[in-house]
């Protein structure tokens, strides 16, 4: 068989995994069981869990009571990361539950809720981040722009989004998910230090060998900057491990 | 032959490696880098194309009869140089019809195993007739180059869906064709409710998308006997669909069938 020795730490932590059903296709069993049982399969510790469904509710709100109910028998190993939207009435007490619960993070989406990612209303919850210590996870984009729904408008978040919200606030600290190569260099090139210093990448949408975008961006962007990712259950949680398998 | 070695082997229909006439520097490096994961993969065969100049001096999906010649030869040496570990595809451009045909039978004379049709023709177009008659004619496969799911035009290439792919195996039911990596972008769902009843098609695993729910459709839509391994531009996915269908629940046999079974039956290979 195939060389599973992939020297891996034992204490790893996916940054971007969600469950949920997708309004545009069918994601197989995307329940905390099916999560939990994956990562006992794959040996990964722990994971940051969102939820899909909040990313279309316009009330994250909802979306996060459910997000609590379905991880209520699972949070030593799924902590739960709500999602807030700056563009909804009462937001900040998104971002006070999200304290409240222990939460290490909360997720937002400003092209699906109509933020602009330079706008106030990030702007706002960057600050609300940052005094709360909560990471804000980004995402780039749920599935590739190749097979999307036609009615899945949602545009993917572009270089100067990241940019703009580790802009906003010298404490945040920034993860974000689903990112390609040339963002992640347009970025962190595009940042100072201490900017580049506050984002972490997640590894979900980089190519490996032969390209070895992830062992290439481990030299030039710094490995310290990087997160296992494995985007659950919209992707097979194998091929962030094979990625860094494979990237040494 | 033990059990164990059986289940070790693994056939890449799907692989590419580069040549100096690509315009890069770095192209020895990623050849080599191909073979080392390969290598940590597991894989006993590599089946690979060059796509001309990869876009040096003609498109990568358009190229010219002159990159073409270049690349089978490139191609041809890198399965010399690596004997039994690398065989070739002959890519073709149909467009220059005499020029494929000569390619192809100088190719396949030479050890060339199959025929690679990027997307220099739509596959449903009467140019490809010739060629998909003289692949079923000396028991080649064609590996067809695949949008998954076509819904209008795009840059640099004259795309096929699986659709299209279909038009053409009916024509040529002689020949057995390869979808080209289902993973490789587009509605692979739609991909695959096309092929269920369209037998002398294959469907290749390859491509970056790693979509929960695509290998369990596979099952359900073409089951394992025509599913065929591979890697395309990212092995690390390739990797994982692999490591997922192994905890999928297929039988050994069948397991054995997507890993290289079928492949070496396709291509003829001995392993």
């Amino acid at each position: 068989m195939e060389d599973r020795g992939a020297a891996l730490p034992a204490d790893l932590v996916d940054h971007n995994a969600l469950v949920g059903p997708y309004p545009f296709r069918r994601l197989p069993d995307p329940t905390p069981e099916r999560l939990a049982a994956d990562m006992s399969r794959l040996g990964i510790a722990r994971a940051w869990v969102g939820h899909v469904p909040t990313i279309f509710y316009r009330d994250a709100a909802a979306g996060n009571d459910e997000l609590l109910q379905a991880l209520e028998r699972h949070r030593a190993r799924l902590l739960p990361v709500l999602g807030v939207n700056p563009c909804y009435p009462a937001w900040e007490r998104q971002v006070d539950r999200a304290r409240a619960e222990g939460c290490p993070a909360v997720r937002s989406y400003p092209s699906h809720y109509g933020a602009a990612a330079a706008g106030a209303e990030l702007r706002e919850l960057a600050a609300a981040c940052a005094a709360a210590n909560l990471a804000l996870v980004l995402t780039v984009r749920l599935e590739d722009a190749r097979q999307r729904h036609p009615l899945d408008v949602a545009r993917d978040l572009i270089g100067a989004d990241v940019r703009a919200v580790v802009r906003a606030d010298p404490r945040l600290e920034l993860v974000v998910a689903n990112a390609d190569r040339a963002l992640i260099e347009e970025v962190h090139f595009g940042s100072t230090p201490a900017e580049a210093g506050r984002i972490r990448w997640d590894v979900a949408w980089l190519w490996g060998p032969p390209d070895d975008q992830l062992a290439a961006l481990y030299r030039t962007v710094g490995r310290d900057r990087f997160v296992l990712g494995t985007h659950f259950p919209f992707k097979l949680p194998e091929a962030a491990l094979t990625r860094l398998a494979l990237a040494g | 032959m033990s059990p164990g070695r059986d289940a070790a082997r693994l056939v890449d229909v799907h692989a590419h490696f580069l040549h100096e006439r690509c315009g890069r520097s770095d192209w020895a490096d990623r050849n080599a880098a191909r073979l080392a994961a390969g290598a940590r993969i597991g894989i006993s065969v590599h089946i690979a194309s060059i796509l001309g100049s990869w876009g040096h001096t003609s498109p990568v999906y358009f190229p010219s009869p002159t990159d073409v010649t270049a690349a089978n030869e490139a191609m041809r040496t890198l399965a010399r140089m690596h004997p039994g570990l690398v065989r070739g595809y002959v890519t073709v451009n149909p467009n220059y019809a005499e020029h494929a045909i000569a390619e192809i039978e100088l190719g396949l004379a030479a050890g060339m195993v199959g025929v690679k049709l990027a997307a220099s023709r739509r596959a449903s177009d009467a140019l490809l007739d010739p060629i998909a008659a003289l692949a079923a004619e000396r028991g080649a496969p064609v590996l067809q180059h695949i949008w998954q799911h076509r819904t209008g035009e795009v840059p640099g290439q004259e795309i096929s869906d699986a659709l299209d792919l279909a038009a053409l195996a009916d024509r040529h039911r002689g020949a057995a064709f390869l979808l080209a990596h289902l993973g490789g972008g587009g509605d692979w769902a739609h991909s695959l409710r096309a092929l269920a009843g369209v037998p002398n098609v294959f469907v290749d695993l390859s491509g970056s998308g790693v979509d929960r729910g695509m290998l369990e459709l596979s099952l359900e839509c073409v089951g394992p006997e025509r599913l065929v391994w591979g890697t395309d531009l990212t092995m690390d996915t390739g990797w994982a669909k692999l490591r997922a269908l192994e905890t999928m629940g297929l039988t050994a046999k069948a397991m054995e069938d997507v890993r290289w079974r079928t492949a070496a039956r396709l291509f003829r290979l001995t392993l």
